[in-house]
């Protein structure tokens, strides 16, 4: 086991970590932004480490196409080969097959698909997984699932529930690195509780350094998404960190945490940035929108990034989507904004006022910017802004989701509070065009 | 803003050396403007903006056409000009209306009414007017007049326009700016014809200007007449003042243009390297050193440059230049430049822009220091002849 895990402050189930891993203590909750091919979209390593990025994510599906693991193994792995000085995770490549090539086929002895170069049918086995993710050196590798569409039912999903059982211990015994490379068990298993269970404890027994619980936010409900993880989350052992794969959307990476959840990734704040849509505290902004192009204020007033200290909607509207700076400028928010979630959940769970973040909130970062703008005059803007917390910003009507509410029972957040209209009008800085998140489940990572 | 040369090259030669004060910095010429994409590098962000070279990095220029499809000029002038809404209040920005990327002068739509270019939401006629209503607004720290630009292959007759146009048209922007004059750069035009160039420039130094930009090149001149074209334009230029030039982007067409008493250059050259997956690596030291790791296939690059496409680098560790000291070869590989080519990576042509921009910052460093110790017109040869040799030895 190459990580440490150390709890160190929690709310009922939501819990603040350090997760000290090979190349970097990160604190947990914590997102990884997708990097797929070795570099997160229009970002410098500089910039990420500017931002806070404590780990990203690298597809060893498209490694291994280009430039190829052995050549990443040869020039001293990936850390070097992009030259990234902290956490790196890699995923299996096996959900990459399924839902990129058509022709992808799981047997017993692992996953064969058409290759992408010559046609050829290819096999991608769990050894053969590990084997890759060997060679390219990540501080997280992932084991070889059995992936399956949530939305499927029959037996199906237990089949692939046994096998992902089975082919853990294959990852197992094909782990060349255990003592530089964390390998993390995926539980599977649907919607069924059943299935869950047998597959959480199945994991728990193998003593494995993490665990994710997979086969979510593929475009199954909001009730059986949060139901899962809460099922997962109670399974699983109070001293390894819980990653939820493809998520997702920060409410969701709101509600996961205050039940239990630890890490996240996926490729919306990055997707979403190059069609223009930047993340606010009220959800998203969408730059392209006519109202953008003669507003004279940054994307977010109380975001204390590059892109907000500097530019405003106006000049945004005009870049996205066209150019490429409109892309940079936006994955820099977006990201920083993921960063800055991450950073709000571990201090508010630490300094014990976690659900004040979730309902009422006065955080750090958002009072050195309110200074800020007192300072430099250019913005006038009410207290209540910073009061107001995550789900009141969200949902200021007080139409908070049942599923979130349901959720937050679980957790033990009284949220009662946020689901009643605001008692003030929403304040001058509210944004024309700011909409609340969609409540689509975001797509996973391809 | 203040100009003053510092040292003219002796013996009849014309490359000179000089101060810009503007906005509060010392810029040593001959110097490099950085072109833009609505006002922003293509691909480099202020943050790393701030890694190369200062204060040479300070120059950008940028282009008033490429701001009409928004934002609205009012909107421009609330945010406080172009300098606050790029984020870059120290920055140093030239104007002039067109480009060879975005904003392309389509001078068979021009009329006397106004300058048309080509941009990506298609034809646009500019007046003075509507360019000076953009000026007022971005207030840059200096700005070129509206031209007439037309191609070298254009007949006399319509050569004649374009200098009479571009004249008025000047006359038409002064008479609108609020400095009058004061931060304007009168455009020279002509095309190759030798006489038109030197009736345009005198007629431009008449005017109240505070320097020149000559325009019209790059627009299927031949090396030859370009020589004595600028030659003919410098020529009837007040020494006293600034001279622009632009789309002189080749290593050899700055020397060009210093040799003929240039300034500040701006081109698209940086761009295009950037995008085809080019970097430069020719050696920008007075010793004139044998460029390092050079390869001789002409295909992977030439004396000047490497394209990282090639296969050659796909696991090359080594830096893009070794003694570079820009963010680039401070931190990334050749292999891993050649890896982001290759899957249509985003962060290969912001590496790129970066090296490529350090690297020619450097070279007008150079430039500098030869003209300062009297060596420009030797170090010019060295150059050429350094070039030459090696794309013969690449042939056999
Ligand atoms: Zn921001
Ligand atoms: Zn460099």
């Amino acid at each position: 086991m190459a990580l440490r895990f150390e709890v160190l402050g929690r709310f009922n189930r939501a819990r603040a970590a350090r997760l000290t891993l090979p190349h970097f203590t990160c604190q947990t909750p914590l997102f990884m932004p997708v990097g797929t091919q070795g570099t997160i979209k229009g970002l410098t390593t500089d910039q990420l480490e500017e931002i806070g990025c404590q780990i990203i994510l690298g597809n060893t599906y498209h490694l291994e196409l280009r430039p190829g693991s052995q050549l990443i193994d040869d020039l001293g792995g990936l850390h070097k080969f992009m030259n990234w000085k902290r956490a790196l995770l890699t995923d299996s490549g096996g959900f990459q097959m399924v839902s990129l090539l058509h022709l992808a086929d799981i047997t017993e002895e692992g996953v064969t698909f058409q290759s992408p170069v010559d046609g050829k049918p290819m096999l991608l086995t769990p050894e053969e997984s590990i084997h890759i993710q060997n060679n390219i050196g990540a501080d997280i590798i992932m084991a070889l699932d059995d992936v399956v569409k949530t939305t499927i039912t029959g037996p199906r999903i237990e089949e692939a529930m046994y096998r992902t059982l089975r082919w853990i211990d294959r990852c197992i015994a094909a782990h060349k690195k255990p003592d530089v490379q964390n390998l993390f068990g995926i539980v599977q298993g649907g919607l069924d509780p059943v299935l869950r269970d047998i597959c959480v404890k199945g994991l728990v027994e193998r003593n494995l350094p993490g665990y994710a619980i997979g086969g979510l936010a593929g475009g199954e409900d909001k009730d059986s998404f949060w139901r899962v993880v809460a099922q997962c989350t109670a399974g699983l052992p109070e001293d390894k960190p819980r990653y939820v794969m493809g998520v997702g959307y920060p409410l969701d990476i709101v509600v996961c945490s205050a039940l239990g959840a630890d890490m996240y990734d996926c490729v919306y704040p990055t997707r979403t940035a190059r069609f223009g849509t930047a993340l606010v505290p009220e959800g998203v902004l969408k730059l392209k929108q006519n109202a953008m192009a003669t507003d004279e204020r940054p994307i977010d007033p109380t975001c204390p990034c590059m892109v907000c200290k500097n530019y405003t909607r106006a000049y945004l509207h005009c870049l996205v989507t066209k150019d490429a700076m409109g892309s940079q400028l936006l994955s820099y928010h977006n990201l920083s904004f993921m960063m800055r979630l991450s950073r709000d959940l571990h201090m508010s769970i630490l300094e014990g006022r976690f659900p004040e973040y979730v309902i009422i909130q006065l955080n750090f970062v958002s009072f050195v910017s309110f200074l800020t703008v007192l300072v430099n005059k250019k913005v006038s803007m009410p207290y209540c802004r910073f009061v107001r917390g995550f789900l009141r910003m969200q949902f200021p009507k007080g139409d908070v989701p049942k599923w979130v509410r349901n959720a937050m029972v679980v957790a033990g957040i009284d949220i009662s509070e946020c689901c009643t209209p605001a008692k003030y009008p929403r304040d001058a800085m509210d944004a024309p065009g700011t909409d609340i998140p969609e409540l689509l489940p975001p797509t996973k990572c391809s | 803003m203040r100009f003053a040369v510092t040292k003219v090259c002796g013996g009849g030669a014309k490359a000179r050396a000089g101060m810009l004060q503007i906005a509060g910095s010392n810029i040593e010429t001959p110097a490099l403007l950085l072109s833009t994409r609505k006002g922003l590098p293509a691909f480099v962000s202020r943050d790393l903006l701030a890694s190369l070279p200062l204060p040479d990095s300070l120059l950008l220029h940028v282009c008033p056409t490429h701001f009409m499809e928004g934002p609205p000029s009012k909107t421009i002038s609330n945010i406080g000009g172009l300098h606050h809404m790029l984020g870059l209040p120290d920055h140093i920005l030239i104007a002039a209306a067109g480009d060879s990327i975005e904003s392309l002068p389509t001078s068979e739509a021009s009329n006397k009414f106004g300058a048309s270019f080509e941009t990506p939401a298609g034809r646009r006629l500019v007046k003075p007017s509507d360019y000076m209503e953009l000026i007022s607004c971005m207030k840059p720290n200096l700005w070129a007049s509206l031209a007439d630009e037309v191609p070298a292959w254009v007949t006399e007759k319509r050569n004649k326009v374009s200098v009479e146009r571009t004249l008025r048209w000047l006359d038409a922007c002064i008479a609108l700016d609020e400095d009058s004059g004061a931060n304007t750069l009168g455009v020279v035009v002509g095309g190759s014809s030798i006489e038109l160039r030197k009736l345009c420039a005198t007629e431009v130094s008449k005017r109240n200007v505070s320097g020149f930009w000559i325009g019209g090149l790059g627009f299927g001149d031949s090396p030859e007449e370009r020589c004595s074209i600028l030659d003919a334009a410098v020529g009837c230029l007040p020494p006293e003042k600034p001279r622009v030039v632009s789309r002189l982007g080749l290593p050899e067409e700055v020397l060009e243009g210093v040799a003929a008493g240039i300034d500040l250059f701006d081109s698209a050259y940086i761009y295009q390297l950037t995008m085809g997956g080019f970097a430069l690596i020719f050696p920008i030291d007075m010793v004139g050193e044998k460029m390092q790791n050079g390869s001789l296939n002409s295909s992977d690059g030439d004396f000047t440059k490497i394209n990282l496409r090639a296969t050659t680098y796909r696991k090359d560790t080594s830096r893009i230049v070794d003694s570079c000291s820009c963010f680039t070869c401070q931190n990334h590989t050749r292999a891993y430049l050649n890896h982001l080519l290759n899957v249509h990576e985003m962060l290969a042509q912001i590496l790129l822009e970066i090296h490529n921009t350090h690297h020619y910052l450097c070279f007008f460093r150079l430039i500098r220091d030869t003209i300062k110790t009297g060596q420009f017109d030797r170090f010019r040869q060295q150059f050429v002849q350094d070039r030459r040799a090696y794309l013969a030895a690449a042939v056999i």
